[in-house]
């Protein structure tokens, strides 16, 4: 018995071989966006002197440049009323038809379940050429509306997914109650189901929010108008244009990350969850 | 009226006709799915369903469509520049077969023995996955600048074989620097996959295989990899489905070039499309790479109902 624990006192190897590697892993991660922090502080005198270091000495301007020179007045608001739209969109009409599917028996569930892990998995090129030019006909392209039309429908079949599983683990009984209470299905859904269901609405409401403010595929394809352009595909074009100013484009790119990492940080259990969740995209 | 409904499906619940209220509630759940349905059918299903048409057409995305048969299918598979960019698609998905998922596995194994900063390096890791793809081509492209990059800075303290390599402007390096670049941002992800389906894997198998003798090596063999198998071959299939339809990083880094080097299909049908408005044509093109994902999400299926246990 002593020989035994010894010897597996003995074998237990040590951790810090472990830490050595992750350490590594973690500069090869943090590195880039570290350098990119730098960056952003440097003039255009010190990015030349000194293009991937410490600043030696920071300068604040390229914030303020940054914002005038890449429009984000405008490009910002864009990206926050796409965000929204989506994101308000995509709760109702993935919470509706989870609700239809979770509690009121949509008849044929699982053939809608089926339809809605092939519409999510489907290549967004089997349909772009005919929506481009459908879209083209209604007017859409160029519209922040007709981006956040397609946003509905690819994030919807995922959420709508997501949403059903959550909602078949909640209890029924006090629908039943409000059902025996005369409240219809409308009522039902609104005064007892939806308080209920916050936290699987949050995390659909982060997926598709984070997935449509860094979307850049239909972006690019559907906008040209660059009072309409998101953050994403408006910073391509400003990189394009200054692309040898390092400072101030470090800059441009921090505004497009800041909210995002922020509220990642804040909520990163739910990101994470909702997101491994719904692993198959594109 | 609305008196009028209740005082019916109050009825309805007190005398009891089945029938009656479950046809009500039927509807009420078809009505629930008008906004998904509709919304699915205008931008996923009917364009999917016309795209089989108009790659049966000669069309430029504006005007008539002209009937050609299997014309676009003949071009495609004479098309140099199609088999160039599915080449690229493979090397892309060898690529990502291979370096993501082991950086993925080993992360997530050494993550799993290690209890103090776990929180701390998940995040870390995870970071460059919610970065918008252009911010993080951006910064990579400074970084491999071939003049102000990382290549002079090695040089400057003398390290001199990466100076001056155009990483991105190389028709030898183009396509493999921006996989590297996108495999950067996505590892975290993979490793993320990893970490939830370690967590899952009993603790008691790893005692037993220990009382058995088994080495690390072995417990990682015989225990680790059968428990995580399903998480492992999801990551597979879908690291080969992103690789097919690749697009964001090959178009903002490269867009597709230099001469065609880093062209994937993805890249090539959005040009026949909206810069030569060979809209036929990329029908044709986006149907044929569809077909290939949708087969290869099939094989997986049908390994799994002839109890693959993939």
């Amino acid at each position: 018995m002593s020989i035994f624990s010894e010897d597996r006192q003995r074998r237990e190897p040590s951790k810090i071989p472990y830490y050595v590697i992750l350490v590594i892993l973690a500069l090869f991660t943090l590195g880039p966006l570290v350098i990119l922090v730098f960056n952003s502080l440097k003039s255009k005198a010190e990015i030349a002197r000194n293009p991937l270091g410490l600043p030696l000495s920071p300068v604040f301007e390229n914030f303020s440049a940054a914002w005038t020179q890449g429009d984000f007045s405008t490009t910002m608001v864009n990206s926050i009323i796409l965000t929204g739209g989506t994101i308000v969109g995509v709760c109702i009409i993935a919470g509706t038809s989870a609700y239809a599917m979770a509690r009121l028996d949509l008849p044929g569930t699982d053939a809608v379940l089926l339809y809605l892990f092939v519409a999510s998995a489907v290549p967004f090129q089997l349909f772009l050429v005919p929506l481009f030019f459908l879209w083209g006909t209604l007017h859409l392209t160029n519209t922040r509306f007709g981006l956040i039309l397609i946003y509905w429908a690819i994030f919807s079949p995922l959420a709508t997914l997501l949403l059903r599983s959550y909602l078949v683990g909640l209890p029924r009984d006090f629908e039943d109650a409000a059902r025996i209470d005369g409240a219809n299905e409308l009522q039902v859904l609104l005064r007892v189901v939806l308080p209920l269901s916050w936290p699987g609405l949050l995390t659909v409401a982060l997926v598709s929010g984070l997935a449509t403010w860094n979307e850049f595929f239909f972006a690019i394809t559907f906008i040209q108008d660059d009072n309409l352009k998101p953050v994403t595909t408006s910073f391509l074009a400003f990189q394009s244009n200054f692309s040898q100013n390092w400072g101030l484009t470090s800059a441009a790119a921090i505004y497009i990350i800041l909210p995002i990492v922020v509220l990642f940080l804040i909520l990163q259990r739910r990101f994470i969850s909702g997101l491994t969740a719904g692993g198959l995209k594109g | 009226m609305d008196v009028d409904q209740t005082t019916v499906a109050q009825e309805a619940v007190k005398q009891a006709p089945r029938g009656g209220l479950r046809r009500r509630r039927r509807l009420t759940a078809w009505l629930f799915m008008v906004p998904l349905l509709v919304i699915n059918v205008l931008v996923i299903l009917g364009p999917s369903v016309a795209t089989i048409y108009y790659s049966l057409t000669d069309w430029a995305g504006i005007g008539p469509a002209e009937f050609v048969g299997l014309q676009n299918y003949r071009d495609l598979l004479a098309d140099g520049d199609f088999w160039m960019a599915m080449w690229h698609n493979v090397i892309w998905t060898v690529l990502f077969l291979t370096v993501p998922i082991f950086m993925g596995l080993l992360g997530a194994f050494l993550l799993s023995q290690i209890k103090r900063f776990q929180m701390f390096f998940r995040i870390v890791y995870f970071v460059p996955y919610i970065v918008a793809s252009v911010v993080n081509a951006a910064l990579w492209q400074n970084i491999l600048d071939p003049t102000r990059g990382i290549g002079s800075a090695l040089a400057s303290i003398g390290i001199p074989f990466l100076d001056g390599v155009a990483f991105f402007g190389s028709e030898r390096l183009a396509l493999p620097s921006v996989a590297f670049v996108n495999i950067w941002a996505w590892w975290g992800f993979v490793l993320l996959l990893f970490l939830t389906a370690l967590q899952s894997v009993d603790h008691e198998l790893y005692e037993a295989a220990r009382m058995d003798g088994a080495g690390r090596w072995q417990q990682f063999l015989n225990v680790t990899l059968p428990g995580i198998r399903p998480t492992f071959v999801f990551v597979v299939l879908l690291s080969i489905i992103n690789s097919l339809l690749v697009f964001d990083y090959v178009y903002i880094i490269t867009r597709g070039g230099p001469a065609g080097a880093s062209e994937v299909v993805g890249t090539l049908m959005w040009k026949e499309a909206f810069e030569r408005f060979e809209a036929g044509y990329a029908a044709a093109m986006g149907l044929g790479l569809s077909f290939v994902s949708g087969l290869i999400v099939l094989i997986f299926v049908f390994l799994r109902r002839r109890g693959w246990e993939v």
